[in-house]
């Protein structure tokens, strides 16, 4: 049984198909990488997984149990965190307890949530950000506080928007190293949007090209950059490597 | 992962939350004003327990509008219920007003869940909430007006004993006992404030607060902690209306549901510092002596100044001028400006 598996799922937006019939499956401690042009659906895709919105048809299954148009808290609480693309920071709320009571809100206690968030805040490299308020970070430190968050909740899932854009190409480096060691050593499954290249081809067991919200085409990461309608209709905008 | 975050500048550390300096605070400023009768004159000690009304309204309602984000113009359903359901059971079934009390926060907080779950449920925001609020409390106010089961537009005056009485609230006009209570149920309002705010309730409300979407994916029940929040906010104000009528011996549906009762949840927060612990009651502090102030100017003009002998809403004007003042001058409340300072130095 995969970790997570989506099938046929679909969202419409006052006429247009956001998401389009797509399915996938995602198994247990590996690595998926969704790709695809501005527009193509992927955060749609993203927050009906998540909850945040209802798809029109189909389901989502987290290990078996159907999760499809659930609250975002109750997906949550079901082993899947999400970050956000814009990131999303409890602004008047330090770092720490930005990272605090999203444990806490996986029934951790508040003393053993603080020493969890302090843990999960040195692992992603904002130690130094520690105290200071969450609304004073600069875009490189959001994005950290978005993955420190969502690890806090100790997902089996975790589901990343873009983590790495907007980072200088020497802050993407560690947080690669970060998102497989969440897998190899915390066993985390990862689906990840990115523009990327690099990053998508160095860190996914497979990939996922989503245009126009219809699944293109998946596969390896070889196979996928090798497709002639990817590289029509995605790659071939821009050199490949872009932005990498 | 050892590279720190790259950027030049750096943002201010947020100080830790002392809470054990807070309830220290609390227990110091609690010594020292239940003193107070010793040295105030009754009419200066009548401007202290009305300055302890304003602060528990004001903490009421700052639970809610302040650390939860919701903004409340009706505030005064609350301090209604809290003084109609206390003054019902005393005049009609003989309770005690302490009884009387608790029912009126029960009440409270359950009128205020299912007003909070409608707003809620139908996705009101920003003014249309805070008009959904105000229009219950109107609601509410008709009701009273209209309904022959609390005496309509009369309402009712509480009965002397002509003892004093622990158990009844009632004393000495000007006696001590009436501060030291209404002293007693601000402290405890505030040691509520700050237990709540360290509480995993209190966190995940300014968590939602500051991002909805953002709690909701990371596990929080964002309906159940709003209404939570929603619900010992109103408790809270509802205890200042039970004290309300027990000290002036009076309501009537304007003075309990009255939209100046709203008003006057808002201002002390507002002037004090909106989503802070102190905010309230420093506001409450500067608002009580200066509504005192303008009563005494309407009702005894000093010389020059005749003409406003017997005009009425003097203090809401001067409200006005101190609300425009505070927001131009000092948007974040005198409590906020003073720890702004203190945490530059």
């Amino acid at each position: 049984m995969s970790l997570l598996q989506v099938d046929n799922v679909s969202k419409t937006f006052r006429g247009l198909k956001a998401v389009d019939d797509v399915s996938f499956t995602v198994e247990e401690g590996s690595i998926l990488g969704i790709i695809g042009p501005n527009g193509a659906g992927k955060t749609t895709l993203f927050n009906c997984i998540a909850g945040a919105i209802a798809p029109d048809t189909g389901t989502v299954r987290l290990s078996g149990t159907d999760v499809t148009g659930a609250a975002p808290h109750k997906v949550s609480k079901a082993g899947m965190a999400r970050t956000f693309q814009l990131m999303k920071p409890f602004g008047s709320m330090s770092v720490l307890e930005n990272v605090a009571v999203a444990a806490m809100a996986h029934g951790t206690s508040r003393r053993a949530a603080t020493d969890a968030a302090a843990d999960v805040v040195e692992r992603v490299g904002l130690s130094r950000w520690r105290d200071a308020r969450a609304d004073g970070l600069p875009t490189a430190g959001l994005k950290r506080l978005e993955l420190a968050r969502a690890l806090a909740s100790r997902p089996r899932v975790l589901l990343l928007d873009e983590v790495l854009a907007g980072l200088l190409p020497a802050e993407r480096l560690p947080v690669m190293d970060l998102l497989e060691t969440l897998r190899s050593q915390d066993g985390v499954t990862l689906v990840f949007v990115e523009h990327i290249m690099a990053a998508v081809m160095r860190l996914s067991d497979s990939v996922l090209v989503l245009e126009q919200g219809r699944v293109l085409t998946a596969g390896s990461p070889a196979e996928v950059t090798r497709d002639p309608r990817v590289i029509e209709a995605y790659l071939g905008e821009e050199p490949a490597g872009a932005g990498s | 992962m050892s590279t720190a975050v790259q950027s030049s500048e750096e943002p201010r550390a947020l100080p830790r939350p002392p809470w054990g300096r807070h309830l220290a605070a609390v227990a110091v400023l609690a010594v020292l004003l239940a003193l107070l009768p010793l040295v105030l004159a009754p009419a200066q000690q009548a401007v202290a327990v009305r300055v302890l009304i304003f602060a528990l309204l004001a903490l009421g309602w700052n639970i809610m509008s302040g650390f939860g984000g919701m903004f409340s113009f009706g505030h005064a359903a609350y301090f209604g219920i809290g003084a109609y359901v206390s003054v019902w059971l005393l005049v009609e079934r003989g309770v005690s007003p302490w009884i009387g009390m608790l029912a009126g926060m029960v009440a409270a907080a359950l009128f205020a869940a299912l007003i909070g779950f409608l707003a809620l449920r139908y996705r009101l925001k920003g003014a249309y909430f805070a008009l959904s609020t105000f229009a219950f409390a109107e609601m509410l106010r008709l009701l009273a007006t209209n309904s022959d089961l609390v005496n309509r537009a009369v309402g009712y005056n509480v009965p002397l004993r002509g003892e004093s009485s622990w158990a009844f609230i009632q004393f000495e006009p000007g006696a001590a006992e009436y501060l030291w209570i209404a002293l007693a149920l601000t402290v405890a309002a505030l040691v509520v404030t700050i237990v709540f705010l360290r509480s995993r309730l209190g966190r995940f409300t300014v968590a939602v607060r500051d991002d909805e979407d953002a709690a909701a994916a990371l596990g929080i029940p964002v309906m159940r902690t709003k209404l939570l929040t929603i619900m010992l906010s109103a408790a809270i104000t509802s205890v200042a209306g039970t004290f309300y009528v027990q000290y002036y011996f009076f309501v009537d549906p304007d003075v309990a549901f009255g939209s100046s009762v709203s008003i006057q949840a808002i201002l002390p927060a507002v002037i004090g510092g909106v989503a802070t612990i102190w905010g309230p009651v420093i506001g409450a502090a500067i608002l009580g002596p200066l509504n005192d102030l303008t009563a005494t100017l309407l009702r005894d003009p000093p010389p020059g100044l005749e003409f406003l002998q017997g005009r009425a809403g003097l203090d809401v004007m001067v409200y006005a001028v101190l609300l425009i003042l505070i927001v131009l001058l000092l948007p974040q409340g005198v409590y906020g400006a003073i720890r702004e300072r203190w945490e530059r130095r």
